[in-house]
């Protein structure tokens, strides 16, 4: 068509995309990274030496890796049910599932609260009678976390698990394999990129989880204190330098798992087009 | 997140029965799963395939998620109604509530209509365009979803705050409501709208050019149709991220009543004052905004299924 006809229209439109997300995104971003340095390098691996930041990355990396491990089983479990099996209620699961990501994160904290809390909840005095503290303490962390990232796997595994259909299932089934066998040789190989992606996204996802942590946990120092709070609380207390190293941490982990993301999906893209010509 | 095909494309063939009726005569289902007593129970009611270890899987799974989303969510919504209609009501329209809640939807609203418009723009760009550095701006787009939202607050801070070396002060300004909220719902728009997009064939845009269509007239009659259902989608998705959007106004807003205040801070300096009971009203008013936008998106992906 027209190339003539299109270029400046084209020019314009890429000028704009490009300056809203400078002036949105990259503009803000790169000033984060140069505050975070103003004082050197050293300065900054000096903050995470300390005990209490320490600490707040070491429960902010463990509840991100246990949110992430529930989620993965979880996500295969209930992709795999709600593409393969038809049962009454399914599109309201289906619906639901999606649920977590339309959810303010301080509602989320607020619900898990009314159920959970040790004083005043549903089921709180109970698990608390057998010992089980969920709010103020690291399972409500963990539970608070994995519901704000639960949509993530489920998202990228179902499309993938439509698109590859029930053939080769079928076939080894036929042949004899059992279910177990059918899923781990036929099933999880073929999705296991859309697996990965779901993966990392929720593992990203989960590391800066911060209103729905904020509501459960109780913001005690060494304990309860997550990255992402120890970013508030040094901001307010003044400490800007410590709160800019932190947020450098959390955003260059997120960056990571978006280009890993992103690498992995262009690879498979590639290797598709060469598969079919 | 990315490509985010599973709302608008893939998820199509997921109630196969009532979106291709012919198909019930082989007496398989789309997906090619045998369906036994599809004549029994009528062609077009949902059936059930579910075995020993696919029931045991959905018994356990619906366990967690009830747990996890269904049982709290219902507690929220118990303990708004528990003071009865007046008391909920009492507690949703004081003066301070109103104001953040109206502050919340006016932002939100906004915000939606630009990413309506940018988004599409932006995924137009990524589809139609090629420029170096494309790949990098492909990046940048999924920073906001990723980015930890206490560190998106501190970001905009950067270049918006006290310290902005635009002399653009908009921190503890209701303006900083509407960049915070521009700033996490970038994705959802281009992502949703992007790999339709991308599917789309030029071939029919190219044939309307050659019979004289303008760029406009091709846009609205041939491309926006298309991509409408995609647009509506991350439009809901956008909203609803908006409307419960709290972490990175905590150090961007200041939080101000009646000027920066939204519904989520409500929310929590309810729960931080031990009103649990007018913080769960807030709460379900906000439910109620994602269970509609949950629908809306149920309903948007199962007219896209019966189109294709």
């Amino acid at each position: 068509m027209g190339e003539s006809r299109r270029r400046p229209f084209t020019y314009v439109l890429r000028c704009a995309v490009v300056g809203y997300l400078l002036l949105l995104v990259v503009w803000p971003l790169v000033l984060v990274v140069t505050h975070a340095f103003e004082g050197g390098a050293g300065t900054v691996l000096g903050l995470f030496a300390e005990p209490g930041t320490l600490a707040a990355l070491r429960l902010t990396a463990l509840a991100a890796v246990l949110a992430t491990a529930i989620n993965l089983v979880f996500g295969v479990a209930i992709s795999l049910v709600l593409v393969r099996v038809q049962f009454p209620g399914k599109r309201i699961l289906s619906a639901l599932v999606d649920l977590p990501l339309a959810v303010s994160p301080v509602v989320v904290g607020l619900a898990l609260m009314l159920v959970y809390s040790g004083r005043t909840g549903w089921f709180g005095p109970t698990l608390e009678s057998w010992g089980l503290t969920v709010i103020f303490s690291t399972p409500g962390i963990v539970m608070a976390t994995a519901f704000v990232s639960l949509p993530l796997v489920v998202r990228e595994v179902v499309p993938v698990l439509h698109e590859i259909g029930t053939e080769q299932e079928q076939a080894a089934a036929s042949l004899g394999a059992s279910g177990t066998q059918t899923f781990w040789r036929i099933t999880l190989p073929s999705i296991k990129w859309a697996v990965v992606y779901g993966v990392v996204l929720t593992l990203a996802r989960s590391l800066g989880e911060f209103g729905a942590v904020k509501v459960v946990s109780g913001n005690v120092l060494g304990q309860t204190r997550t990255a992402t709070l120890a970013v508030e609380e040094m901001y307010l207390n003044f400490d800007q330098q410590g709160a800019y190293a932190i947020a450098f941490l959390l955003a260059s982990v997120s960056v990571l798992a978006i280009l890993i993301v992103s690498v992995l999906r262009s690879r498979a893209e590639r290797t598709e087009r060469k598969a079919t010509p | 997140m990315s490509r985010t095909t599973s709302l608008t494309t893939a998820r199509e063939t997921r109630a196969p029965s009532s979106a291709r009726p012919g198909s019930s005569e082989d007496g398989l289902s789309d997906d090619g799963a045998p369906r036994r007593t599809a004549h029994r129970a009528g062609p077009r009611r949902p059936v059930s395939t579910l075995t020993r270890t696919s029931g045991l899987g959905l018994g356990v799974t619906m366990l967690w998620f009830s747990l996890l989303v269904l049982v709290p969510l219902a507690a929220v919504v118990a303990t708004a109604a528990a003071g009865g209609p007046a008391e909920f009501w009492r507690a949703v329209t004081t003066e301070q509530t109103l104001h953040a809640i109206r502050l919340t939807v006016l932002a939100a609203t906004a915000v939606t209509c630009l990413n309506v418009v940018a988004g599409t723009a932006i995924a137009w760009v990524l589809v139609r365009d090629s420029f170096p550095g494309k790949r990098a701006l492909e990046v940048v787009i999924d920073v906001p979803f990723a980015l930890p939202t206490i560190v998106a607050g501190l970001v905009l801070l950067s270049l918006y705050g006290s310290s902005s070396p635009l002399g653009l002060h908009w921190a503890n300004t209701p303006w900083s409501v509407y960049l915070a909220f521009a700033f996490v719902t970038l994705p959802f728009v281009v992502r949703t709208v992007q790999p339709v997009l991308a599917e789309l064939d030029a071939d029919v845009e190219e044939a309307a050019a050659s019979l004289g269509a303008s760029r406009t007239t091709t846009f609205r009659r041939i491309v926006l149709p298309s991509i409408a259902p995609a647009i509506a989608a991350g439009a809901a998705l956008s909203f609803a991220r908006g409307m419960g959007e709290y972490g990175s106004l905590v150090l961007l807003s200041g939080n101000l009543p009646f000027t920066s205040e939204v519904a989520s801070v409500r929310i929590l300096s309810s729960i931080e004052n031990d009103n649990l009971a007018g913080a769960a009203a807030v709460a379900t008013v906000l439910l109620l905004v994602s269970l509609a936008v949950i629908g809306v998106l149920d309903v948007v992906q199962r007219r896209v299924a019966r189109r294709g």
